[in-house]
């Protein structure tokens, strides 16, 4: 066994918007699936798990730039080494489902691409949510497997509410039977409210700051769950029996404190 | 102890929950992640990696201190195990600061990491020195009660043996070993950079089982006090190997990585299996096998 970060080299870099860039890497990951995630290794400057984008033939990360690390992925070019462990995680349960809703905000869409081209016969129905029109990634990817609703912040795009006030309208309308999500926490404890109150299963995928990646440290701890390992994918009936869910999170020296904190600490 | 496995310290205890699980999993103790005297952010990632023969880590001790941590340690009864508590400090006075705040929890046991080498001022500084450890031995016992005090020692002391009658000496309760090896590095040969964000990690895993094997046999000859040994464990042989080189407990950190969080309960039913097919009817039985 080893988990060293192996140099892979960068194909082609695409900028899907001024803040969103996809890395596709030389090495194509033949056995990862959708909702897994790798840990990517800028040497001097940080090493972060990153969903995996694209799982067709080639392997990719979908970045947005927020802080120092994914300034550091935004000066990438074709050809720059990077180190990559993983992949890690539990992944999406594809079986799960017959009818699927697939509901991410914002770069929350990354692990779920590759979800919807895996169930494209299911016809799965994606919502996309975003403060405005020009955020929107992987519009075509999306309009290409199934019927695809937007919500933005300011009406731009689709209609002026969140993805989550969207979801129970779809549920009902089509009749959904497992609703995917990813994307910021809030919105997915709304997302796990309605599926509840509509008696429907979810999957959605959380997010903590990782140091192993490999379920060692307890850095990633929702409860007794970790999410690097047990997650980061978790059904309904995990997130129904943790507390931290959609209210608390650790900093990287382990203090718990409110999501809202999270989110401000996260350089 | 319903079994003389503990989960080493560093290892997924950031919290109740998980220790429980990790309890749930099999584990006959279970050990709080070291808490320190104040909030403490650890080394930037990579931190905790693993090699071909071993793990390479240097996480740097990141705490969020003591007093942040009351609310964790106040649950601690929740546990249907006995509760090590880790810490350290940068000077005798932080050592005793942090111990007598959490021995009012009255932990099984406060576990002292004198022997971390991932940063600079605490820690191994202690550790190598007979002196300085019983210093913060003595000085720990008189504010603990009746809490019993376990140093952790770091093999890279010239003489762990001497270190060990020191802590005795000094009124320790029982001795913990090993700390992790090294510190060692690894180099990523494209990036030309070694692969640690800190250059220098401890090792621990399957790589240093036989310098903790020997540590453990040196000490027990050297003392009359329960020894917690640790170091490279990842089935039950080499948990009954621990335990014939003196071992009353064996602490397994590395085998979460090498067999899952499920290693406590595999790691015991080895053991289970070993001693019927040899004769073993108790564990006690086992403790300095080797030495006679
Ligand atoms: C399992 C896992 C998968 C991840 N996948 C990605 C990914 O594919 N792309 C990516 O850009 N970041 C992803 N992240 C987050 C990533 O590790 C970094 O935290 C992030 O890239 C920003 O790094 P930063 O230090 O530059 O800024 P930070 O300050 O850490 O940026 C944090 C902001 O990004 C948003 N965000 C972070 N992760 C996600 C996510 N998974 N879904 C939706 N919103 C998110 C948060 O809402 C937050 O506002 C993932 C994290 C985990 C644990
Ligand atoms: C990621 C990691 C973190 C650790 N953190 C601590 C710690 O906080 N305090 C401590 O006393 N030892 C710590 N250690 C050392 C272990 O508790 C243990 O002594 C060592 O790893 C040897 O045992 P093992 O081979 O079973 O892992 C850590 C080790 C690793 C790999
Ligand atoms: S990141 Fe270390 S346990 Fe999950």
């Amino acid at each position: 066994m080893s988990d060293m970060p192996v140099s892979n080299r960068v194909r082609k870099v695409v900028e899907e918007n001024k803040e969103v860039k996809t890395i596709f890497l030389e090495e194509s990951m033949p056995g990862a699936i959708p909702g897994q995630f790798v840990m990517v290794w800028l040497p001097g400057t940080d090493e972060k798990p990153l969903a995996l984008s694209c799982l067709n033939g080639e392997a990719a990360i979908t970045v947005q730039r927020k802080g120092k690390f994914t300034d550091g992925i935004f000066r990438l070019k074709k050809g720059s080494y990077i180190g990559v462990r993983g992949p890690y995680g539990n992944g999406f349960d594809a079986d799960a489902c017959t009818k699927p809703c697939i509901i991410a905000g914002g770069v929350g869409i990354a692990p779920l691409a590759p979800l919807a081209e895996k169930l494209a016969k299911k016809k799965p129905v994606v919502i996309m949510g975003a403060s405005n029109e020009g955020k929107f990634i992987f519009r075509e990817r999306m309009e290409k497997v199934g019927k695809v609703e937007y919500a933005t912040d300011d009406g731009s795009c689709g209609r002026k509410c969140f993805a989550s006030d969207m979801l129970e309208g779809v549920v009902e309308k089509e009749g959904i039977d497992v609703v995917y999500g990813c994307g910021p926490e809030l919105m997915l404890k709304r997302v796990f409210e309605i599926c509840k109150k509509k008696r429907v299963g979810c999957q959605l995928s959380l997010e903590r700051y990782m140091h192993c990646g490999f379920g060692v440290c307890g850095s990633c701890a929702v409860d007794g769950y970790r999410v690097c390992v047990d997650g980061p994918v978790f059904s309904s009936k995990q997130l129904e029996k943790m507390t931290e869910f959609g209210k608390f999170a650790r900093l990287k020296y382990g203090k718990k404190v409110s999501l809202n904190e999270y989110y401000r600490w996260r350089e | 102890m319903r079994n003389p496995t503990v989960l080493a310290s560093g290892f997924l205890g950031v919290n109740v929950e998980m220790l429980k699980r990790v309890v749930e999993e099999g584990a006959g103790a279970v050990t709080f992640k070291s808490i320190g005297p104040r909030v403490k952010s650890g080394h930037r990632n990579p931190t905790v990696l693993a090699y071909e023969w071993g793990m390479i880590n240097a996480v740097g001790l990141p705490s969020s201190g003591y007093k942040d941590m009351e609310g964790e340690l106040a649950r601690m009864k929740e546990l249907k195990a006995p509760v090590f508590v880790s810490i350290y400090g940068a000077s005798v006075e932080e050592f005793c600061d942090v111990a007598e705040a959490v021995a009012g929890y009255k932990p099984a046991v406060i576990e002292l990491n004198v022997s971390c080498p991932n940063t600079k001022a605490e820690g191994m500084v202690f550790g190598c020195s007979e002196k300085l450890t019983a210093e913060v031995v003595s000085a720990v016992k008189n504010v603990t009660g009746k809490v019993p005090v376990m140093p952790k020692l770091t093999p890279q002391a010239l003489n762990i043996a001497g270190v060990a009658k020191a802590c005795e000496e000094a009124g320790a309760d029982a001795i913990a070993a090993i700390n992790t090896v090294g510190p060692g590095m690894l180099i990523n040969i494209e990036a030309r950079k070694p692969v640690l964000d800190y250059k220098r990690g401890g090792i621990s895993g399957p790589a240093i089982r036989p310098i903790a094997v020997r540590c453990v046999y040196e000490i027990y000859e050297a003392v009359d006090l329960p020894i917690l040994g640790m170091g490279g464990v990842t089935e039950g042989r080499d948990a009954v190997e621990m335990m014939q080189a003196g071992a009353s407990a064996v602490g397994i950190g590395s085998g979460v990585y090498y067999r899952g969080i499920e290693v406590f309960n595999r790691v015991c039913e080895e053991m289970k299996v070993w001693m019927s097919e040899n004769g073993y009817k108790n564990v006690k039985e086992l403790v300095g096998a080797a030495h006679e």
